[in-house]
C-alpha cells in the first residue's frame, strides 16, 4: 500500500514531466486533464467566438440559453448528439466513418507534447516539435477522406482545396520553425533541441523570447508562422475549404450530428494546438513576462498574484452584469445563474492566491493567457477579412511566404554563426 | 450568339479539348438551394478543376406570373403587385408603374408629390445598395459589413414605416400622386438620417475600399467591356462601371430629376471593384439629391385629378426609370377598358443576369460568387 502511495507521490517533487519521469499514473492523469481541459476550452471558445464576433458586428450573439447565452454551447452539443446521423446512400461507408475520427485523433494527439509548464506536460519527447508538426499534418488525410467518401462535388472540391492549401503552407511553416529551432543552439555547447520544454528553457537561458531574437529576424519568422498557422487550420481569411458562400460547407457538407461536431472539435483543438506551437517557439511558452530582469522574491510574489487577480476580474464582470440584469421575475433564474457563475470564478480566483496552488499553476496560467491571445486574433481575423481566392492563396504561400521563410532561415543561420565565431569565440 | 456587335463567343457544349490534362469536365449544380445565389437562382457550372468553362442560368423558381396578373386587375389594383418584384427596391418599382400609368392617362403628379417621390425613391436606392453591399461582401467572405449596412438600412425602413405603415413592400405611391400626406416631422427625420448616414458610407469604405484582400478579390474579376454591356442590354451601375455615362435620371429625366443637381459616377475597367466604387459613389449622390429635395419641398396638393375608375384611351406606352439595379421599364397596352390589355415589365435584374456567363468565363468558382453578388440581382424580379 505504502509503495503505491509512494509511486503516486513520487512525481510531485520531480522536476520532469510524468512521461519523462516514467510515472505512468501521473501521465494518465495528465492525459485526462488535457483531454478534459481541451474540451472545456473548445466549449468556451465556441461561446467566446460567437459573443466577440457578435459584438464586433453590432449585435448581441446568444442571449437566450442561460445568462448571456453561457449555456448555448452545451445546448448545441446536446442538439448535435441527439440529431439523426445521416450518411449519404452513395457514400463509402467505412471511409466516411473513419474520416472524422482521424481528424479528431490528429488534433488531440498533438497535445501529448505541449508543455503547459516545465513539469506540466504528458511527456517530454526529444523530438517534440517534429512530432507535433507530423501529427498535426495527419489531419489533412482525414479531410481528404471526408471529401472523397462523401461522393459529392462540393465536398470533393473542398477537400482538394484543403489538402493543397495545407501541404503548401506546411513548407513555409516548417522553414519558420527551423529558424526558431536554430536559435536554441546558441549556447556554450552549441547543441540545439527539438524538445518543446527544451525550447522554452533555451529562451529562458538566453534571456530573450525568440520573437525578439536577432530583431527583426525572429519577428519575421513568427509572422510567417502566424500566417501559415491560420491557413493550416482552415480559418478565415483562408477558410476556402469550407467557404460557405462558395462550397456551402466544403468537406463536411454531407456530415451531420455527432460526426459534424467531431470536425468542429478538431478544428478548434487544432487552432489551440498551432497556437501552442507558436507560443512555445516564439513567445516563451509558460514563462511569465521578464523572468530574468524582474527576478527575485518580491517580483515572483507580485507575478504569482496575476492568475488569482484575473479570475477575480472575471468574477467582478459577472457580478457587474448580475446587477445590470433586468429586475423582472422572468430573469430571476438567469440572474441567479450568472451570480453563481461569478461565485465559481471568484472561488477559483481565491484558491489561486494560495501559494502552494499558485506555484504549481501559474505556468499553466501564463501559457493559457498567451494562447488565448492567439484565439482572440483568430476571431478578429474572421470579423475583419474577406476570403482569399484559391489562386491568390497559393501565390501567397509559394511566392511570398516560402521565399521569406528561406531568407529568414539563411539570415538567421548566418547571424548565429557570426555571433558564435566572432563575438563569442 | 452571332451578334456582330459583341466579342463574345458562343459556348461550345460538349467540347472536351479545353480541360487541363484532358481531365473530365465537372458539371456542378449551384443552387437553387445555395447560400450565395441570392434566392433561388440555379447556375449550372461547367468546370475544369476550379476554372469556369461556361455556365448556364436556370430561372423561374420564383415565377408568380406578375405580368399575367396585371391583365386581370384594374390599374389601381395592380399597383401593390409591382412591389413584390424587386422587393428590396419596392418604392422604385411603384414609381415606375405609377408614372407609366400617369403617362397613359396624361396626368402629372403635383410638385409636392413629385418631391416626396424623389425623396422616398432615393432613400430606396440607398437601402437597395446597402443590401447589395452587405450581401456582396458576405459572399466574398467579409461577414461584418452585412451587419453594419443592415443597422443603417433600418433607419430608412423606419421612415417608410412611419410614412405608409409598411417597411418592405411599401405601396407608397398612387397613380396621380400620393395617398398620404407626409407625417409630422418627416423632413426633420429625413435630414437627421442624412447627417447620420454620411459618415456611415465612409465607415463601409474604411472596411473594404483599401482592404488588400477585398481589392485582390474584386479587381479584374468579372470584367465586361462597354461594348458587350450594350450588346447584352446591361444597364445600371454595371453599365456605368464599364465607362458608359448612361443614367435615365439624366438621359430621359422623369419625376422632377431635372431640377436636381447631381453627377453620374462612372468606372473605367468594368470590373467588380469599379462596380463597387460606382455604387458607393451613387449612395453619396443619392444623399445629395435627397438633401436638395427635402430642402426645397414645396407646399401644395399631393394628388392630381384622376378619375375614380381609370379607363385610359386605347393605346400603348413605354416608360422606364433608373431603378437601383438599372433600367426598369413598363410597357402597357390599353384597350380602353379598366384593365391593361397587356402589361410587360422590363426588369433590370433579368437583363443583367444574361451577362453572368460572359463575365464568369475563364474565371474561378469563387469569382462566380463575386460576380453574382456584383450584378445585384433580385430573383423576385428576374422571375416575376
Amino acid at each position: 500500500m505504502g509503495a503505491i502511495i509512494q509511486y503516486i507521490e513520487s512525481y510531485l517533487s520531480s522536476d520532469k514531466t510524468p512521461g519523462a519521469a516514467g510515472n505512468m499514473f501521473w501521465a494518465l492523469v495528465y492525459i485526462m486533464l488535457v483531454f478534459g481541459g481541451l474540451s472545456v476550452a473548445v466549449i468556451a471558445m465556441n461561446w467566446l467566438e460567437r459573443k466577440i464576433l457578435a459584438h464586433m458586428q453590432v449585435r448581441l450573439g446568444p442571449m437566450r440559453v442561460g445568462p448571456h447565452g453561457l449555456l448555448q454551447p452545451i445546448a448545441d452539443a446536446i442538439k448535435l448528439l441527439l440529431k439523426e446521423d445521416i450518411m449519404p446512400a452513395e457514400a463509402d461507408g467505412f471511409v466516411f466513418w473513419m474520416a472524422p475520427l482521424i481528424v479528431v485523433l490528429a488534433a488531440f494527439t498533438v497535445f501529448v507534447v505541449v508543455p503547459f509548464g516545465p513539469t506540466h506536460a504528458v511527456t517530454d519527447m526529444n523530438i517534440g516539435i517534429l512530432f507535433m508538426l507530423g501529427v498535426s499534418s495527419l489531419s489533412v488525410l482525414g479531410i481528404v477522406m471526408a471529401g472523397w467518401a462523401s461522393n459529392s462535388h462540393y465536398p470533393l472540391i473542398g477537400a482538394l482545396r484543403s489538402s493543397a492549401q495545407m501541404v503548401s503552407y506546411e513548407v513555409a511553416m516548417g522553414l519558420a520553425v527551423v529558424s526558431a529551432i536554430l536559435m536554441t543552439s546558441l549556447n556554450a555547447t552549441g547543441t540545439g533541441t527539438l524538445s518543446m520544454i527544451g525550447i522554452v528553457q533555451a529562451q529562458m537561458a538566453q534571456h530573450e523570447w525568440f520573437i525578439f531574437k536577432f530583431f527583426p529576424l525572429g519577428l519575421v519568422a513568427f509572422f510567417i508562422f502566424a500566417v501559415a498557422m491560420v491557413a493550416e487550420t482552415n480559418r478565415a481569411p483562408f477558410d476556402l475549404a469550407e467557404a460557405e458562400s462558395e462550397l456551402t460547407a466544403g468537406f463536411h457538407t454531407e456530415y451531420s450530428g455527432f460526426r459534424w461536431s467531431l470536425f468542429f472539435l478538431a478544428e478548434y483543438s487544432a487552432m489551440i494546438a498551432v497556437s501552442s506551437i507558436a507560443v512555445t517557439l516564439w513567445l516563451g511558452g509558460w514563462l511569465r513576462p521578464f523572468p530574468n530582469m524582474l527576478s527575485g522574491t518580491p517580483w515572483d510574489q507580485i507575478f504569482s498574484l496575476f492568475p488569482g487577480v484575473t479570475f477575480l476580474f472575471f468574477a467582478a464582470i459577472c457580478f457587474y452584469n448580475t446587477v445590470r440584469m433586468p429586475k423582472h421575475p422572468l430573469f430571476r433564474v438567469q440572474t441567479i445563474g450568472l451570480a453563481g457563475f461569478g461565485v465559481v470564478l471568484g472561488l477559483i480566483g481565491l484558491i489561486l492566491f494560495v501559494p502552494a496552488v499558485s506555484v504549481r499553476l501559474q505556468d499553466i496560467f501564463w501559457f493559457s493567457a498567451k494562447v488565448a491571445g492567439f484565439m482572440y486574433m483568430y476571431i478578429w481575423y474572421r470579423g475583419t477579412f474577406p476570403r482569399y481566392r484559391f489562386d491568390q492563396l497559393m501565390q501567397m504561400g509559394w511566392k511570398v511566404l516560402l521565399p521569406m521563410g528561406l531568407g529568414v532561415l539563411i539570415l538567421t543561420a548566418s547571424v548565429a554563426l557570426l555571433q558564435q565565431k566572432l563575438w563569442h569565440p | 450568339m452571332t451578334d456582330p456587335n459583341t466579342t463574345l463567343s458562343p459556348l461550345e457544349l460538349g467540347s472536351h479539348d479545353k480541360t487541363f490534362l484532358d481531365a473530365n469536365e465537372l458539371i456542378i449544380n449551384m443552387g437553387p438551394q445555395h447560400p450565395a445565389t441570392h434566392g433561388v437562382l440555379r447556375v449550372i457550372l461547367r468546370l475544369d478543376g476550379e476554372k469556369v468553362l461556361g455556365l448556364e442560368c436556370v430561372i423561374g423558381y420564383l415565377h408568380r406570373g406578375v405580368e399575367k396578373i396585371g391583365e386581370h386587375r384594374t390599374y389601381t389594383m395592380f399597383n401593390p403587385y409591382v412591389d413584390r418584384m424587386d422587393y428590396v427596391a419596392a418604392v422604385s418599382n411603384g414609381l415606375g408603374y405609377c408614372e407609366t400609368v400617369e403617362k397613359l392617362l396624361n396626368v402629372e403628379a403635383p410638385p409636392r408629390a413629385q418631391h416626396v417621390r424623389v425623396i422616398l425613391t432615393e432613400l430606396n436606392r440607398i437601402a437597395s445598395h446597402q443590401l447589395w453591399l452587405g450581401t456582396h461582401a458576405l459572399d466574398i467572405g467579409a461577414i461584418t459589413p452585412l451587419f453594419y449596412t443592415f443597422r443603417d438600412r433600418e433607419e430608412i425602413l423606419k421612415i417608410y414605416e412611419k410614412y405608409c405603415g409598411a417597411r418592405l413592400t411599401t405601396h407608397a405611391f398612387r397613380i396621380g400622386g400620393l395617398q398620404y400626406e407626409t407625417y409630422t416631422g418627416f423632413e426633420k427625420e429625413v435630414k437627421n438620417f442624412l447627417t447620420f448616414f454620411r459618415p456611415k458610407i465612409d465607415e463601409y469604405e474604411e472596411l473594404l475600399t483599401t482592404n488588400r484582400i477585398w481589392v485582390e478579390r474584386t479587381k479584374n474579376v468579372g470584367t465586361i467591356s462597354a461594348q458587350d454591356c450594350i450588346a447584352l442590354g446591361v444597364t445600371g451601375p454595371v453599365l456605368r462601371a464599364s465607362g458608359v455615362k448612361w443614367d435615365l435620371r439624366k438621359a430621359q429625366p422623369y419625376a422632377n430629376y431635372k431640377n436636381f443637381d447631381f453627377e453620374i459616377p462612372i468606372g473605367e475597367n468594368g470590373d467588380t471593384y469599379d462596380r463597387y466604387l460606382v455604387r458607393m459613389a451613387e449612395m453619396r449622390q443619392s444623399v445629395s439629391i435627397i438633401q436638395q429635395a427635402v430642402d426645397a419641398l414645396p407646399e401644395g396638393p399631393i394628388m392630381a385629378k384622376v378619375p375614380k375608375v381609370m379607363k385610359p384611351a386605347a393605346g400603348e406606352v413605354y416608360h422606364s426609370i433608373e431603378a437601383p439595379k438599372g433600367e426598369l421599364g413598363y410597357f402597357i397596352v390599353s384597350d380602353g377598358s379598366t384593365q391593361p390589355y397587356r402589361l410587360r415589365v422590363r426588369p433590370p435584374s433579368f437583363v443583367n443576369l444574361q451577362a453572368l456567363d460572359a463575365m464568369c468565363r475563364g474565371q474561378l468558382v469563387a469569382d462566380v460568387i463575386a460576380v453574382i453578388g456584383t450584378l445585384d440581382i433580385v430573383l423576385g424580379e428576374v422571375d416575376r
